[in-house]
């Protein structure tokens, strides 16, 4: 018997004796012989808890976390405050171990929950409409494009290369599923490359996409971009989106973004949650849960999952989205944050991280060999130029930082060759001055 | 309940913004007029203990596995320890970034390999990825790398199939990837219909999607044939990992010929389903595959530490999503092996397969009339009943079966799904159950079926003591109400 079950050799022998077998090799009776393990499972053997934590505690260990190194790594998740108060309501077991609500009778927890994250995501993206999550930024935007090609039914996206280089990568991988054609549209300056945004789009175009601020954390003209015709989708950091003119007042028809900084941790990557908003046109081909409001046999207020027949379960394949398990425990900790950051806070942290991060640029542009990658403003992240220098210089300039216990950044030269000598450098509330400045003496140190 | 937009007052708050520390530069001249927001957004303005109090008793409102019982069919809701909580939360876990260097990661990816390995294992697959963040996601890369391996024979095969039993997002997945639908019918013993897949998989078919045990329960005899058929027609043979938790060291979906498969770490490895998410659908492979996964890929290199490959799998999909995958799934489904190993993973199998055969015989007891087996077999680690002779001679359905269950302080089975069983309900207790819950459970359902002998009123208007009573679901689909209307939009 392991710790995780229950059944005695008696309580064994009981149940045989009801089920009318002999033994439990006979409920396998089913499997032919020519498919069976003839061995057990190659493993090693199972350990007690104090064991295994011990294993996964030295395992942990040897990972640098953000609390080991001054980190100005960024380009797409950041090391963001989480409030105590997040952690203790995720881990409660009301909200940690159910699942969807299928039964809304009992899960009125949960759907209200989906409801008022719904309501948040509205407001900060000014878009009417947005489901209960979807799986992170990339994969939301991917979702996007799907979206636009069963309302339009074209077959070709064109994207800003200041959207992520993995939201572009996860679109063309599932593009090329369903036949769509994915047209990349370059920089200019920092920002799209305005001319050629305009050029690439087509009558054929399904989507547009953009990110604001982009990948190089330039503020781009959105209202601007999103003057074409076909679907218009723009990827948003929603820390920003308190000082940030939202998607929805800028002629964006489907908003989307990574949640992690919204109450999640980092977790190498995942699970956080992608937020998903749309115009009202939308509605009825959104991707993933969405819950209502409605009342009970008495008239009382109350919440359930609605539109269901967009959705696998019900329309099978002809459904909108085959997604079923999302992130709702991560929107969780999306709304509670949210909550808790309130109407002004979202307001200062966007006015702090503007600062800081305009702070941070200057006092790094003005050491000798460093230059901005562009002269226009950031929100939460900027790059810089080593001039002259190719990517190798830039790892060794990164890496000879992080020996000096500063993470200084993302080599833009992995994912741009383009900007082969560019550091993207990232701000979070957690950064201090002290921090800051030790990341510019650290810099001027390494490159002098 | 009212919502967290409906307390507060002008003026609170919760977040107290740290000092600035830098010059105080006018929003305006660091943002552009046309790129700055007008109005904030109206989020809530509550003080920390509003927020923490609001929720708290929102949780209240919720069933959940570690107060009861959730036999939830294909869905399989077994324990999860607290210990995975615990070594997920470690700072050098829970704050590690996803781009964080190699070098500096070491821990994680050779957590993350382990992991893959040992999946491989169960499996019988050789090559992992553990990057699709949910079954449904796996479901999507297996018929993505199936295009792939087809599209570099220089053959263009349209179709694929799935049993008329398949889980809903079977078919949505093959939509989603750009290919048609076939349905396989299911034959009188409950498993695939072989003449009817005879007839059906032919050169235009690029693969078969298939679970087994399917989602009634039983597992399919006929499975070495069934991929002689697949194989034989060139198409590949997809195995839908949801019901992985009733074979483990019994039979590997490799073994029986399936050439990709997913798992669900949040059905047999135990990551908290948390109200419907965070998931993860890691895939195994064959060798032909192999050559399209998903970048990037872990590598274990010469001196046995670990980096991304930066070169990648050769004919490689692409990415299917950001970063690496769930980690933090990866975390906690590793934690479980560990803990199990082996022999712990198989008697999970055999457990929760006895106790799906144990609740089946005792339901057939005292309610084999009104809820018979939909296939009598021995099933695997769940079981499909119709409440269509209930529904007859009671007049109460299955859903009011299920909404009186809620009365009783259980969460109901699975309902109205596989769609081919009149009324179906779908059991599935896991291993995580004791005798007693089940024979508990089985009163429950008896006491529920004498009551409605006497006055099915009572199940027809359950249920009568949860939070709130049976939602208008039609009326809430009608008119959608999907956001709270702030104040200054009434």
């Amino acid at each position: 018997m392991s710790r995780y079950t229950a059944v005695t050799d008696a309580d064994r022998e009981a149940m045989l004796g009801a089920i009318g077998v002999g033994s439990v090799e006979e409920l396998f009776g089913a499997v032919p012989a020519a498919v069976r393990m003839d061995r057990p499972i190659a493993l090693p053997d199972g350990r007690g808890e104090q064991a295994v934590y011990a294993h996964l505690r030295e395992l942990a260990a040897r990972n640098v976390s953000t609390e080991d190194e001054v980190s100005f790594l960024g380009a797409g998740m950041y090391d963001s405050y989480s409030p105590a108060l997040i952690e203790m309501l995720m881990e409660r077991s009301e909200f940690l171990t159910p699942y969807t609500p299928y039964q809304p009778e009992v899960s009125q927890g949960g759907l209200q929950v989906m409801f008022e994250y719904q309501t948040a995501i509205s407001e900060l993206t000014a878009l009417p409409v947005s489901n209960a999550s979807v799986y992170e930024m990339p994969s939301a935007l991917a979702a996007a494009g799907y979206l636009a090609k069963l309302a339009n039914k074209r077959s070709r996206f064109v994207v800003s290369r200041g959207v992520h280089p993995h939201a572009r990568e996860t679109l063309r991988t599932l593009a090329r599923g369903y036949g769509a054609e994915v047209v990349e549209v370059g920089l200019a300056d920092g920002v799209t490359d305005r001319e050629a945004w305009f050029a690439a789009i087509d009558e054929e175009t399904a989507a547009a996409f953009l990110q604001q601020p982009n990948f190089l954390g330039v503020i781009e003209d959105v209202a601007d971009l999103a003057a074409v015709e076909p679907i218009t989708v723009c990827a948003c950091d929603p820390q920003t989106l308190g000082i940030l003119r939202p998607p929805g007042e800028s002629g964006i028809e489907i908003a989307v973004g990574e949640g992690q900084t919204l109450g999640n941790r980092l977790d190498f990557g995942g699970p956080s949650f992608g937020f998903f908003a749309a115009t009202e046109e939308h509605l009825r081909r959104m991707p993933g849960r969405i819950a209502g409001e409605t009342v009970d046999a008495d008239g009382a207020r109350g919440f359930v999952l609605t539109l269901q027949t967009r959705e696998q379960h019900i329309r099978r394949e002809r459904a909108t989205s085959n997604i079923c398990t999302s992130q709702a425990l991560n929107a969780l900790a999306g709304v509670v944050y949210l909550a808790w950051l309130g109407r002004r806070g979202i307001v200062e942290l966007g006015e702090l991280l503007a600062r800081r991060t305009d702070f941070t640029r200057r006092a790094l542009t003005a050491l000798d060999g460093v230059e901005p990658l562009a002269e226009r403003p950031v929100a939460r992240e900027f790059a810089v130029r080593f001039p002259g220098a190719d990517l190798a210089r830039v790892e060794a300039i990164a890496a000879a930082c992080r020996a000096a216990g500063v993470n200084p950044g993302y080599p833009l030269g992995r994912d741009y060759p383009e900007f082969e000598d560019g550091l993207l450098v990232a701000l979070t509330e957690q950064r201090t001055r002290v921090e800051i400045e030790r990341l510019v003496g650290t810099l001027a140190e390494v490159i002098a | 309940m009212k919502t967290i937009f409906e307390r507060g007052a002008a003026g609170r708050r919760a977040f107290v913004a740290p000092p600035t520390e830098v010059p105080e530069t006018p929003l305006a001249e660091l943002i552009p007029e046309a790129a700055r927001r007008r109005t904030p957004p109206r989020l809530p303005q509550v003080s920390e203990p509003e927020i923490v109090r609001h929720y708290v008793n929102l949780s209240k409102r919720n069933f959940d596995l570690d107060s009861g019982f959730y036999p939830l069919g294909s869905c399989t809701m077994k324990h999860n320890p607290r210990l995975h909580e615990r070594v997920a939360a470690l700072p050098g876990n829970a704050k590690l970034h996803p781009l964080q260097e190699p070098e500096a990661s070491q821990g994680a990816l050779e957590l993350m390999w382990n992991l893959g390995e040992a999946l491989a294992e169960i499996a019988g697959l050789p090559h992992v990825s553990l990057q699709p963040s949910a079954g449904s996601h796996g479901e999507l890369a297996g018929l993505l790398l199936t295009r792939a391996y087809h599209e570099e024979r220089g053959e263009r095969r349209p179709k694929v199939l799935t049993p008329d039993t398949a889980h809903g997002t079977n078919p949505a997945t093959v939509t989603m990837a750009g290919y048609e639908v076939v349905k396989v019918g299911t034959s009188a013993e409950g498993g695939v219909d072989l003449d009817d897949l005879r007839a059906k998989a032919d050169a235009e078919v690029a693969c078969l999607m298939l679970t087994n045990p399917n989602t009634l329960g039983l597992f399919d005899p006929n499975i070495e044939e069934i991929a002689a058929i697949v194989h034989g027609a060139g198409a590949t043979l997809y195995y839908d990992g949801a019901n992985l938790n009733a074979v483990m060291g019994v039979t590997r979906p490799g073994d029986m010929g399936f050439d990709i498969v997913h798992f669900n770490l949040h059905k047999t490895f135990t990551q908290p389903h948390g109200g419907g998410g965070p998931g993860s659908g890691p895939i195994a492979v064959s060798e032909r595959i192999r050559p399209y996964l998903m970048n990037p890929r872990i590598r274990r290199r010469e001196d046995g530490t670990f980096d991304l490959d930066p070169e990648g799998y050769e004919k490689s999909i692409g990415r299917l999503r950001g970063y690496q995958g769930n980690y933090g799934t990866f975390v906690r489904a590793y934690a479980y092996i560990c803990s199990l190993g082996g022999d712990g993973l198989a008697e999970a199998s055999e457990t929760a397969v006895l106790n799906a055969n144990y609740l089946k015989a005792r339901l057939a007891e005292v309610a084999g009339e009104r809820l018979p087996a939909a296939y009598e077999r021995i099933c695997g680690h769940e079981f499909c009943l119709s409440g269509a002779p209930m529904k007859r001679a009671l007049g109460i359905a299955t859903l009011d079966l299920a909404k009186r269950l809620l009365d009783h302080g259980y969460h109901p089975p699975t309902v109205y799904f596989p769609l081919l069983v009149e009324e179906a309900l779908l059991f599935e207790p896991t291993e995580t159950e004791t005798k007693e819950t089940l024979d508990a459970f089985v009163a429950a359902i008896a006491a529920i079926l004498a009551e409605a002998e006497e006055d099915p009123e009572i199940a027809r208007t359950a249920p009568h003591t949860t939070p709130v009573r049976r939602l208008d679901e039609a009326g809430a689909a009608r008119r959608p109400v999907i956001r709270q209307l702030l104040e200054e939009d009434q």
